[in-house]
């Protein structure tokens, strides 16, 4: 298969009721593309559904799944997603799905970071895994974070699943490039969405719409990895040089 | 900012007009589909949209505020008849960004185009074609609202039309609007067609505006409220119709969106008698000819204000307060000369001084500002006890000819006075949700023990 492909088959979007991931929904709703929306709530996926038809979307198709259920998701990415890839072709997915934890509240509850792995480390991994050797030709996109780059006290169980994603993403992509299969890895700072609902807003926080055509572009552009907002990666550099051995005593 | 661990923070916000700042949590709401939860005897709730009111219309001092911006989804569009059913957090902003290069247009358009849909069905807004259109109101078909005891209701002109009344220009108190369903207008070209006519006094603006309100739908006029010589009321009188497109693609054009900001509070002494003189008589200069012609996309014709981000930070952290009152005129120039004659005695009015000749159709909310007669709207940074005796001045003056004053745009206004204004309010109070309440509310019902 050919890379004209992209930018005519369905986009498939995991996480679809993200806010960020619904941002990116209306870009492509808005150019006429054709969508399938994965998330966990009927309810809400009917309402992104509603939503991105009024907006110009060709069809608009959904699917609920919890995401942290490892094996029902399996299922689907090896039976189901044929089926529709069959029915209208996808060449562009996106995962969007993440949790961020209460880094404090369960920093010593092993169950509870590991219920936070499914989500924010498995369950990414297992769709790259499944799909990718099917999308010659097409993109795959992955939301990590910029608290990936270097592990902090007040976020590291968010942030090794985050790192854990991208540094599997680059090999990943390194094994299937010559496949043409396209891996993006997506490094938002903060941004104003449910997920940061609690924290105060900042002069270094994002709109999720500004993001979004963030991840438009970088998947136009085939881009490896991006930074959103492109600032983030200076910031991420200087934080990056910071020998460990001062770097632990600071509170980060 | 503290956190409470449920997505509710405790914030200081303040409106548009950055007075007064009060104390408030804040609960961002994500889902059209998430009840609202049960009613808590301590605390009311106030939906909150753009914050674009200017006074304490907006606010709920020591409750909580419902922030809508997130919900802001379209539920349906009709792309043959212009029917729009859309969650109310979405703004006419996106709003017009999405029904333009479809060729549809707002019914009604404000100053502003950073407001919610819920912010202009909840202020039943106004604007430049009030003398043709009416409200914002009028082309309402119907809203979703969530209530605190009775839950969903769906309310619209001919359907539980009294909790309707009540909802329109309900000042957010008669539960949550979800979805508002409303009647899009047909266009061929973002453009118009505009005119601008220099007139040196007051009497000149209304000969200016019964002559032009016959063949134009968009009129309003810019009005000098610092200097009084020769003449009081020296000014520029705008008015436009949508333009025939010049070519089909056309509607798909977007004016460039703004990009300067105000980084911070100006400081207050940059703001002066001089200052506001200097700027008032270069916009007045500006231009030479009599009548000016131009085509103009709609964002620079509807929202000249909206190109600078924050302008509201030139007035510096003590914030401002705005006036905006209507009065019957029938051909009688006194009362507004009075007032006017009033502003310009204190010196200190600002750029922003805007007159309108209101037409007649009827305005469909209980407590609607708009009536027949002349509005007039300004602003003035807030100078302490000065400011507030003036606007005390000011209400008297409108009371005494039978006026009235916009709640959008209020911050003082005594309760006396805003039961003599909206003299329905008694009606109104019996649709007010117990659970919902507001700083305004509570400010002029104040000393009204039982409201029902
Ligand atoms: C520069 C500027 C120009 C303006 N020009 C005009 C003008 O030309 N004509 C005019 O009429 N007004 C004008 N206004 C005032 C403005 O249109 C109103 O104050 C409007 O209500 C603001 O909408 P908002 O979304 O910011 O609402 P907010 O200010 O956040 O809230 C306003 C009211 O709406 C209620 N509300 C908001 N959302 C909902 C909801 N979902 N359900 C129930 N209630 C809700 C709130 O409780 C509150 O009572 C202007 C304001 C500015 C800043
Ligand atoms: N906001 C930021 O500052 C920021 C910064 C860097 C990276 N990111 C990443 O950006 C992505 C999008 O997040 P967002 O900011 O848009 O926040 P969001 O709106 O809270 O989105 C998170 C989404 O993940 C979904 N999800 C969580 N667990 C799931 C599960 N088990 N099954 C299915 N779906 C599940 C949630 O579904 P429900 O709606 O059903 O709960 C929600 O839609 C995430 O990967 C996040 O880690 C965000």
């Amino acid at each position: 298969m050919t890379e004209q492909r992209t930018g005519q088959g369905d986009i498939l979007i995991f996480g679809a009721t993200s806010c960020i991931a619904e941002h990116v929904a209306r870009q492509y709703a808005a150019a006429g593309r054709g969508l399938f929306l994965v998330a966990r709530s009927e309810e809400k996926l009917e309402i992104v559904k509603k939503d991105l038809l009024a907006r110009g979307a060709a069809r608009v198709r959904t699917a609920a799944l919890d995401l942290g259920e490892l094996a029902s998701l399996q299922r689907w990415l090896r039976e189901d997603f044929h089926a529709l890839h069959r029915e209208s072709p996808i060449d562009t997915v996106l995962v969007a799905h993440g949790v961020l934890p209460d880094q404090g509240a369960i920093q010593d509850q092993w169950s509870e970071i590991a219920r936070s792995y499914d989500v924010n480390l498995l369950s990414p991994l297992l769709i790259v895994t499944e799909l990718a050797p099917h999308l010659s030709g097409g993109v795959i996109a992955v939301i990590t974070s910029v608290a990936g780059d270097r592990g902090r006290q007040s976020n590291y169980i968010y942030g090794a699943a985050k790192g854990g994603v991208s540094l599997y993403l680059q090999g990943v992509r390194n094994r299937f490039a010559k496949q043409g299969v396209h891996i993006l890895d997506i490094r938002p700072g903060f941004v104003d969405t449910p997920m940061t609902a609690h924290v105060k807003k900042g002069p270094l926080f994002a709109s999720p719409e500004q993001v979004a055509s963030g991840i438009v572009h970088a998947v136009r552009k085939r881009k490896d990895i991006v930074y959103l907002p492109w600032f983030w990666r200076f910031i991420l550099f200087i934080i990056k040089l910071i020998p460990e051995s001062l770097f632990k005593k600071l509170s980060l | 900012m503290t956190t409470q661990g449920n997505g509710e923070a405790s914030a200081e916000v303040s409106s548009w007009g950055r007075y007064p700042r009060v104390r408030q949590e804040v609960r961002e709401l994500q889902w059209r589909s998430e009840p609202l939860g049960a009613p808590s005897s301590e605390r009311t709730v106030l939906p909150y949209g753009q914050g674009r009111t200017y006074g304490d219309g907006c606010l709920n001092e020591g409750g909580t505020l419902l922030a809508t911006e997130r919900l802001d989804r379209i539920v349906s569009f009709d792309p043959e008849t212009g029917v729009l059913e859309a969650e109310a957090g979405l703004t006419l902003y996106d709003l017009l960004h999405f029904a333009v290069p479809k060729g549809w247009f707002l019914p009604v358009s404000p100053g502003t185009q950073f407001v919610s849909l819920g912010g202009a069905v909840a202020n039943d807004i106004h604007g430049k074609n009030h003398h043709r259109a009416g409200t914002f109101g009028r082309h309402v078909l119907g809203i979703e609202l969530e209530r605190s005891e009775e839950g969903r209701i769906s309310c619209g002109p001919e359907h539980e039309s009294e909790l309707f009344r009540a909802t329109v220009a309900g000042l957010g108190l008669t539960g949550l609007m979800r979805t508002v369903t409303v009647q899009l207008k047909k266009i061929e070209s973002p453009y118009f067609d505009v005119e601008t006519v220099k007139f040196d006094r007051v009497e000149e603006f209304f000969e200016l505006a019964r002559e032009s309100d016959r063949e134009y739908e968009y009129t309003v006029a810019w009005i000098d409220c610092i200097h009084s010589t020769p003449h009081i009321g020296r000014g520029l009188f705008m008015r436009g119709n949508h333009s025939a497109a010049q070519s089909p693609q056309e509607l798909q054009h977007v004016a460039s969106p703004a990009r300067l900001r105000v980084p911070f509070s100006f400081p207050r002494f940059a703001l002066n008698r001089y200052s506001l003189g200097l700027f008032n008589t270069c916009y007045y200069q500006k231009q030479r000819e009599k009548v000016k012609k131009s085509r103009e996309h709609y964002r620079p014709f509807f929202y000249p204000l909206d190109a600078v981000h924050h302008w509201n930070r030139i007035y510096g952290t003590r914030g401002f307060l705005q006036f905006q009152c209507v009065v019957p005129c029938e051909g009688d120039i006194i009362p507004i000369r009075r007032i006017l004659e009033r502003v310009v005695r204190y010196g200190k009015a600002s750029f922003l001084a805007v007159i309108k000749e209101f037409g007649d159709l009827p305005s469909p909310g209980m407590l609607s500002f708009p009536r027949p007669g002349v509005t007039l709207c300004l602003d003035f940074p807030m100078d302490g006890a000065r400011t507030l005796q003036l606007f005390s001045e000011l209400e008297a003056l409108v009371l005494e000819y039978g006026g009235a004053m916009y709640p959008a745009k209020d911050a003082c206004m005594t309760g006396k006075a805003f039961q003599q204004f909206f003299p329905e309010w008694r009606t109104f109070a019996a649709f007010r949700d117990p659970q919902f309440s507001s700083s305004f509310w509570r400010r002029v019902t104040d000393g009204v023990i039982d409201e029902r």
